[in-house]
C-alpha cells in the first residue's frame, strides 16, 4: 500500500475485494508449468478425437480389422505386414516395424497386422473417456456422501463413515479386480440401467467407485470443520434454514476442494484403467485402450518393442501432465498453500 | 498403552470382518447372475453346476453361505478350484506368500531409503537446481505405470543390453528361493525391487520434502537454531524426526495398496510366482475360488501389516498411546 498516507483511509477499489475464483485464476495463469501441462492435455485429447480422421486419411486401414495377409509398399519395396519370422524355428510372424513416415504404419503393425499408431489414438479416446467419466462418478458420489455425512452427522454419519472405512481398508486393486471379474463376464442390470458384458461402462463404473472413500473422507472432514466455522454459526444465528446453509455456506466451500481433486483423480483413474486393461479385465477387445495395447505388445516386447512402448509413453505423458496441473490447481485454490510453497 | 493395543486389535478384527463380507457379497450376491455358474468356470457342465450349488450351499440363506465359505477358507481349508480340478486353493496361496513378501519387503527397503534421501536432500536445498531436478524426477516416477516400467526394464536387461557387461548378470525371469541360493535370490529380485520402488520413492520424496519444509518453519526449529545447534543437526534431529510421523503413517497405508496392486503387476511382468501372479492366472481362467482366496488372504495380510505399523506407531509417537 504505497498510497497509504497517515490519517487518510486507504482508497478502496470500486470493484470490492477479489473473489476466490479470480484469485485462483490469477495464480494459475502465471504458473507456466501448469499452463503447459494443460496445453499438452488439450493436444492429446484433440489427437485422440481425431482418431477416425487419422485412420481414414493417414493410416488408410481399419485399426480394428485383422490384416494378416496385407501388403504395403514402402520406398518402392513391397513388404508383408506380417513377415514370416526368420529367427528360431521360424514358426511365428514378426509384424512390420515402424516406418517413421507420416503415413500407413507409422509405428508399425501389431501381431494382427493392425496399424499401431491408429490404434494408439483410438485407445487414447477410451483411456481418456474412462478416466473422465469415472472421475465424474467418483467425485459426484464422494461429494454427496461426504457432504451428507458431515452435514447431517449423527447416525447417518456413523453408518456412512463405517462403510467408507471398510472400503478404504480394502486394497483398491483387489476391490477393482473382484468387481471386474464378477461383472466382466456377464451383463448386469440395476433397475433401468443395463450394462452389457464387455461394455466400456463396466470399467468406468468400477474405477468410479473404488476411489470414492479417498475423496469422501477428506470432504467429510472439511464439512465438519466448516460446520464449526463462525459464518455457519452466524447463519444459524440469523435463523437460516438448513438447506440454505447447505447451499450457500457449505457447498461453495466444498466445491474448491473437489476441484483440487479433479486432476489427481483423473491421473489415478488413468493409471488404474491401464492396469486393469493390462490384466485383461478392463477394456475388452475389439475395443482398445492404452492398457490393452501394452498387453498386445507384451508378446512382441523383444521383437517389436514399439507396440508396448508407445502407449506406455502416452500414459506417462498424460499422467505427468495431470499431476503437474494438479499441483498448480492445488497451489492456486488452497489458501494455505501460499505459506507452504517453495 | 495396553488399552491402545487392544483397541487397535479390535479395530483390525472388525475391518477384517468387513472386508470378508464385502468380498463375499461381491462374489455371491451381485444381482443378475448365478454365482454357481461363475464358480464352476467357463462352459461348465450341468453336473458341475449341481455339484457347486450343493458344495457351496448356494440354495441356503446368505449368512449361512457366508459362514460356510469362511469355514472352507480358514478352518477346513479344503476349498478346491474347479478349473484345475482337485487343486486345493488355500495351500497354493500359502505357498506363494514367501515370493510376494520377498518382493514387497525388498522394495520397501529401497523406497524408504530412496524416499528419505530424495525428501531430505530436496527439502534441505529447497529452490536449488538439485531440488528442482529431484522433484521433476519424482513426479515422473509417480506417473509411470509400474507394469510398463517393468516391461521397459525387461527390454533393457533381458534383451537389448543383456549381452553388455552392465546387465549380463541378470538371471532369466523367475523367482529363486532364498533358501536355495541367497545370492541368486538377490539377483533375481533386485530389478523387480527397483521397478516396484520407483513410484514410492517419488511419492515419499515429495511428501517428505513438503513436510520438512513445513516443519522447518515451526517455532521449535527457530528455538533449536537459537540454541546454537548446527544446521545439519537441526535438519536431521528436529526437522526430519517430526516429519517422519507422516512418513510412517503413509508407509502403513501404502504397504497395503502395494501388496494388493503394484506387487501383483510387478509379479506378472517379472514372472514371479507370488500371490499376485496366482490371482492373474486365476483371472485368465476365471477361477473364482482361487480369486476369492487370494483376495481375502491378501486383504487380511494388508490389514495385519497396517496393524503392525500402527503398533510400531504407538511406540514411536507418545501421543498415540492413549488410544486416539
Amino acid at each position: 500500500m504505497d498510497n497509504l498516507i497517515a490519517g487518510q483511509a486507504p482508497v478502496r477499489s470500486r470493484r470490492g475485494a477479489e473473489g476466490p475464483w479470480r484469485t485462483a485464476w490469477r495464480k494459475l495463469k502465471v504458473d507456466r508449468a501448469a499452463i503447459m501441462a494443460f496445453g499438452v492435455l488439450v493436444l492429446i485429447t484433440a489427437a485422440s478425437l481425431a482418431a477416425p480422421l487419422y485412420a481414414r486419411y493417414v493410416a488408410q486401414t481399419d485399426p480394428f480389422a485383422t490384416n494378416l495377409n496385407g501388403e504395403i509398399v514402402i520406398n518402392g519395396e513391397t513388404k508383408q505386414v506380417l513377415e514370416p519370422s526368420t529367427e528360431g524355428l521360424s514358426l511365428g510372424f514378426t509384424p512390420l516395424g515402424p516406418t517413421w513416415d507420416f503415413g500407413p504404419y507409422m509405428l508399425g503393425a501389431d501381431n494382427q497386422g493392425r496399424d499401431v499408431a491408429a490404434r494408439l489414438l483410438y485407445g487414447g479416446r477410451n483411456s481418456l473417456l474412462i478416466a473422465g467419466a469415472a472421475a465424474l462418478i467418483c467425485l459426484g458420489l464422494a461429494t454427496v456422501l461426504g457432504v451428507i455425512s458431515g452435514f447431517f452427522g449423527g447416525l447417518v454419519d456413523t453408518l456412512l463413515s463405517r462403510i467408507l472405512d471398510v472400503l478404504w481398508a480394502f486394497p483398491i486393486f483387489l476391490l477393482a479386480i473382484s468387481l471386474s471379474i464378477v461383472l466382466i463376464s456377464q451383463s448386469i442390470s440395476i433397475g433401468p440401467i443395463e450394462i452389457r458384458s464387455g461394455s466400456l461402462w463396466l470399467p468406468v463404473f468400477i474405477i468410479g467407485i473404488v476411489y470414492v472413500p479417498y475423496v469422501a473422507r477428506p470432504i467429510r472432514g472439511h464439512v465438519l470443520s466448516l460446520m464449526r466455522a463462525e459464518f455457519v454459526t452466524a447463519a444459524i444465528g440469523i435463523g437460516a434454514p438448513p438447506w440454505r446453509i447447505l447451499l450457500y455456506d457449505i457447498l461453495p466451500n466444498v466445491i474448491t476442494r473437489v476441484i483440487v481433486f479433479v486432476p489427481l483423480i483423473l491421473a489415478l483413474n488413468m493409471m488404474t484403467e491401464s492396469s486393469l486393461s493390462f490384466l485383461s479385465i478392463g477394456v475388452q477387445p475389439p475395443d482398445a485402450s492404452w492398457g490393452t495395447i501394452i498387453q498386445d505388445g507384451q508378446g512382441l516386447l523383444y521383437s517389436r518393442p514399439i507396440v508396448a512402448l508407445a502407449p506406455g509413453l502416452a500414459i506417462v505423458i498424460s499422467v505427468l501432465a495431470l499431476n503437474i496441473l494438479g499441483d498448480g490447481v492445488r497451489d492456486a485454490l488452497d489458501p494455505k498453500s501460499s505459506i507452504r510453497v517453495a | 498403552m495396553l488399552v491402545a493395543l487392544v483397541s487397535r486389535l479390535g479395530q483390525m478384527l472388525l475391518v477384517m470382518f468387513g472386508i470378508s463380507v464385502v468380498a463375499f457379497l461381491i462374489f455371491f450376491a451381485t444381482p443378475g447372475a448365478d454365482p454357481s455358474a461363475r464358480i464352476a468356470g467357463r462352459n461348465a457342465s450341468q453336473e458341475t453346476l449341481v455339484q457347486v450349488r450343493h458344495d457351496f450351499g448356494l440354495d441356503r440363506p446368505l449368512p449361512v453361505q457366508y459362514g460356510l465359505m469362511m469355514e472352507r477358507l480358514f478352518i477346513s481349508r479344503d476349498l478346491t478350484s474347479f478349473v484345475n480340478r482337485g487343486q486345493k486353493v488355500v495351500p497354493t496361496v500359502l505357498e506363494a506368500i514367501p515370493v510376494t513378501l520377498s518382493l514387497v519387503f525388498g522394495a520397501a527397503v529401497f523406497w524408504v531409503l530412496g524416499g528419505l534421501i530424495v525428501g531430505v536432500v530436496a527439502g534441505a536445498t529447497r529452490g536449488s537446481w538439485l531440488d528442482r531436478t529431484l522433484m521433476i524426477l519424482s513426479l515422473i516416477g509417480v506417473s509411470i505405470p509400474v507394469f510398463w516400467l517393468g516391461e521397459v526394464a525387461n527390454l533393457i536387461t533381458q534383451s537389448r543390453w543383456h549381452d553388455s557387461w552392465l546387465f549380463s548378470w541378470v538371471p532369466p525371469l523367475g523367482y529363486i528361493a532364498l533358501t536355495d541360493s541367497p545370492w541368486g535370490w538377490f539377483k533375481a529380485l533386485v530389478i523387480p525391487w527397483f521397478t516396484l520402488a520407483t513410484l514410492y520413492i517419488g511419492l515419499y520424496g515429495r511428501v517428505l520434502r513438503a513436510s520438512i519444509i513445513e516443519t522447518m518453519q515451526e517455532d521449535f526449529i527457530r528455538t533449536a537454531r537459537a540454541k546454537g545447534i548446527g544446521e545439519r543437526r537441526v535438519l536431521i534431529n528436529h526437522g526430519l524426526r517430526t516429519s517422519l510421523v507422516a512418513f510412517v503413517t503413509m508407509f502403513g497405508l501404502d504397504f497395503g495398496a502395494l501388496v494388493g496392486g503394484g506387487a501383483l503387476l510387478t509379479e506378472v511382468v517379472f514372472g514371479l510366482q507370488g500371490v499376485g501372479k496366482l490371482t492373474y492366472g486365476a483371472l485368465q481362467t476365471l477361477d473364482l475360488p482361487m480369486i476369492l482366496a487370494t483376495v481375502i488372504y491378501a486383504s487380511f495380510f494388508v490389514v495385519m501389516a497396517n496393524f503392525v505399523v500402527d503398533v510400531a506407531f504407538v511406540f514411536i509417537d507418545p501421543r498415540a498411546r492413549d488410544g486416539h
